[in-house]
């Protein structure tokens, strides 16, 4: 019923998805969208599944996404964006880290790690951009800008150029690592020709 | 005007800002901490860590009397303990405008109960503001200084964790320059004792009709209450969060009575809506507060039949509640394992309670990081039930149980924690010849809130140094004479110690020092690594519940140990699990 899109971040606790949130917040604003951007703090942080969701448009009223209306779904970890899925809206994309990390149950042998999961989630029909963010934050000089180089990803599916987002990383990020994030993004926005 | 994106507690704290606020305390609380981290970074508002709620209310309280506007904040469940001030707070009422914003959290992101607050702002009688988005996070929280001072009472400001935590756009204003107000000697107003409390409580309830008036006339005129017409087959009473679910799941197919006061609510409004659309609903997470003063009116409402008092709601609950529509979606037809939140790697708690496991203890536990004890593997708490109960509990199951149970039991309670409130219980037991044995997690920070600073880490709000309490010192002034300290990280002595003070037949306080891992200062060693010829596969290096050590097969097939150098941190806790030695410490 609106033109609202819903763009939902998930991972791992620690994976800084804070970060990628709040520079599409940020970007979406300056383009003369209203935003809302929901954030989880306190105690899931601590290696819990964490999920925030981004909503642009003309006048957004929920903070929140529900299932079956994410647009996009970013994921930082393969098992989260299978525990996701069903909040991507029918025809939505699935844009994915390959990295896996263990829960605490399958650490403990309580619990299996599912096999295939991203082929699994395509045997579904649904349209899936996977990379190995881990392997590009590495190339552009840490593992922490892997949430950068998944926003540099979905950057490109968004569609505004690359210019807006490098502007708002320098302006976001602290001046330190403002070259490794660029970098970082840059490799994501390149990463699917 | 230019936007900013603020999260809600960012824009409560941009409004006591340009409120003209001089005086804010708190104790950290999700979902309410960011209000007073962000009030900390305008210099012109004097703002600090309290020890707990309580004092925060009354610290605020305070500057009230002496003519400043004031503020203070806190989770929901700490304005139980705030409660005591505020109720009468209330009869007394304020000089310089007051607000308390207390953050609710249904569906429990963070928290041990998921009540209501506006069950406190109808007892004690005071106004109460409920906000939507940040706009009115900023909004609200200068009106409700004004409401403050116009009808000389405490004004509560409601949040939910989904507002405190989402960011929206904001327009900044100047900050007013509010004059302090002078404070006079006023006993009849200020001193409450029975004669002056009866005159108080006659005044209060006269307030409560005037704010009646105010919620039905002035609250639509300055657009804290709304009204919005649409279709008028379907009408909403919301506050809140859920009135930008509703809107956004029925858009302008319904019409919307929007409350910004949900206490005193308004009648006459109420009463004109309800006439107005064909099919009243009220949607309320949590009690059914708006449901009931409906009803009391005679109102034929939908709510709670239709609506759960459990957890949070979104637009699709409410889509589905009201016009009985699901969305589509896509879900994997395989198990999916949950991924609860773990101590981190290099957590001194995990050295700690993996000490403690031999002992098959009851533990008694309480609020903080190391409530995450509770879960598999490590397993070890056998309650939780508020800020400081550890202690008073583990004393009341003891005096119950008898000396030789004593032995086997301790309380776990962390150092920002049992300032708040455990220390109290601590003093009971030494004045009424416990012989309890009792942790303090000390890992010189307020953790799980996200690294505030306390009154036992010798730093204020701001950083700077301070005093801080010296916690031996402060256990043997009331009356512990056992006093030790232990390194979580050094699993046999902690043990020898524990051991030691389990068998003494009095009371002991055991520190268990080591900051929290997270903290920049705290220098990590390098990662530990599996050998993996001398690993026999047995698993015993699992029941640390480290996330940086796992099992992976080896070419052979066969399962062993491996510690991700990515994840760990070097602490060595893991080291003391291998009997077989092969876990080693890494080199650089």
């Amino acid at each position: 019923m609106s033109d609202t899109k819903n763009i939902l971040i998930v991972g791992v606790g620690g994976q800084g998805t804070l970060l990628a949130s709040k520079l599409l917040g940020k970007c979406f604003l300056e383009q003369g969208y209203d935003v809302k951007v929901s954030e989880v703090h306190g105690m899931s942080q601590r290696g819990g599944s964490v999920v925030t969701y981004v909503r642009y448009g003309k006048e957004v009223f929920s903070p929140v996404i529900d299932k079956g209306e994410a647009d996009i779904i970013i994921s930082f970890e393969q098992l989260e964006a299978a525990r996701w899925l069903p909040y991507l809206k029918k025809g939505g994309l699935l844009i994915t880290n390959t990295q896996k990390l263990n829960p605490m149950p399958v650490i403990m042998g309580t619990a299996e790690y599912p096999e295939r999961v991203i082929d699994k989630i395509k045997e579904k029909g649904v349209r899936v951009i996977a990379v190995d963010a881990l392997d590009l934050a590495l190339q552009a000089g840490s593992v922490k800008a892997t949430n950068v180089v998944l926003l540099g990803v979905a950057a490109k599916e968004l569609g505004l150029g690359e210019k807006i987002w490098l502007d708002i990383i320098e302006k976001t990020v602290p001046p330190k690592t403002v070259e490794l994030n660029k970098e970082a993004f840059v490799k994501g926005y390149n990463a699917i020709s | 005007m230019e936007k900013v994106l603020l999260l809600g507690n960012e824009a409560v704290a941009r409004g006591l800002y340009e409120a003209g606020v001089t005086v804010v305390s708190a104790y950290p609380g999700t979902p309410s901490t960011e209000i007073t981290e962000s009030a900390c970074k305008y210099d012109e508002i004097y703002t600090e860590w309290a020890p707990n709620e309580k004092v925060a209310f009354e610290v605020a309280f305070g500057a009230s009397m002496a003519g400043a506007r004031a503020f203070c904040a806190m989770k929901h469940v700490g304005l139980n303990v705030a409660a005591d001030p505020l109720y009468t707070a209330s009869y007394i009422g304020v000089n310089g405008g007051m607000v308390c914003a207390v953050a609710d959290d249904p569906g429990m992101h963070s928290s041990q109960n998921e009540q209501d607050s506006r069950r406190h702002a109808i007892a004690s009688k005071v106004p109460m503001l409920e906000v939507s988005d940040s706009a009115e996070c900023l909004d609200f929280t200068k009106k409700a200084f004004d409401l403050s001072e116009e009808f000389d009472t405490p004004v509560l400001l409601r949040l939910t964790t989904r507002i405190s935590h989402s960011r929206s756009p904001v327009a900044l204003s100047e900050r007013l320059n509010f004059e302090k107000k002078p404070y006079r000697k006023d006993v009849m107003k200020n001193v409450m004792m029975p004669a002056m409390a009866r005159g108080a409580h006659v005044k209060v309830e006269e307030r409560l009709k005037k704010l009646t008036e105010w919620a039905d006339t002035t609250a639509f005129d300055l657009g804290i209450n709304k009204k919005i017409m649409f279709d008028r087959k379907i009408g909403v009473i919301a506050a809140g969060s859920c009135y930008v679910y509703a809107r956004e799941a029925l858009g302008e197919n319904a019409s919307y009575l929007k409350l910004g006061i949900v206490n005193p609510l308004p009648v006459k409004a109420i009463q004109a809506f309800a006439s107005e659309v064909e099919t009243l609903y009220v949607i309320e997470e949590l009690d059914d507060i708006i449901e009931t003063h409906c009803i009391k009116l005679g109102l034929k409402v939908i709510g709670k039949e239709k609506f759960s008092f459990l957890g949070e709601f979104n637009q699709g609950i409410v889509r589905k509640a009201v016009l009985g529509e699901e969305k589509e979606s896509v879900s994997l037809d395989i198990p999916i394992p949950p991924r609860p939140p773990v101590l981190c790697a290099g957590c001194p708690h995990r050295g700690l309670f993996y000490a403690l496991k031999k002992f098959k203890l009851y533990v008694s536990g309480d609020i903080g990081c190391y409530t995450l004890g509770a879960q598999a593997p490590l397993s070890m708490m056998d309650s939780c039930v508020c800020m400081g109960a550890s202690v008073s509990g583990l004393h009341g199951f003891n005096v119950a149980s008898g000396k030789e149970q004593a032995k086997k039991s301790v309380a776990v309670i962390g150092d920002s924690t049992f300032i708040h409130s455990g220390i109290t219980g601590l003093i009971d037991i030494a004045y009424n010849k416990g012989i309890s044995t009792v942790i303090v997690l000390d890992n010189s920070i307020t953790g799980m809130t996200g690294h505030q600073n306390n009154p036992a880490n010798g730093l204020t709000i701001k950083g700077d140094p301070t005093v801080a309490v010296d916690l031996e010192a402060l256990a043997r002034a009331v009356g512990i004479r056992r006093v030790r300290v232990v390194d979580p990280f050094d699993i046999e002595g902690v043990r020898k110690v524990v051991a030691e003070e389990l068998e003494a037949e009095e009371a002991s306080l055991i520190i268990s020092r080591r900051p929290c891992a997270l903290l920049k200062n705290v220098k990590h060693e390098p990662a530990m690594y599996v050998d993996r010829d001398v690993c026999t596969g047995c698993k015993a290096c699992l029941q640390v519940g480290c996330p940086a050590i796992m099992q992976i097969k080896s070419d052979a097939g066969k399962s062993k140990a491996y510690i991700d150098p990515n994840q760990c941190v070097g602490c060595g806790v893991c080291a003391a699990s291998c009997r077989f030695g092969a876990i080693r410490k890494g080199g650089n």
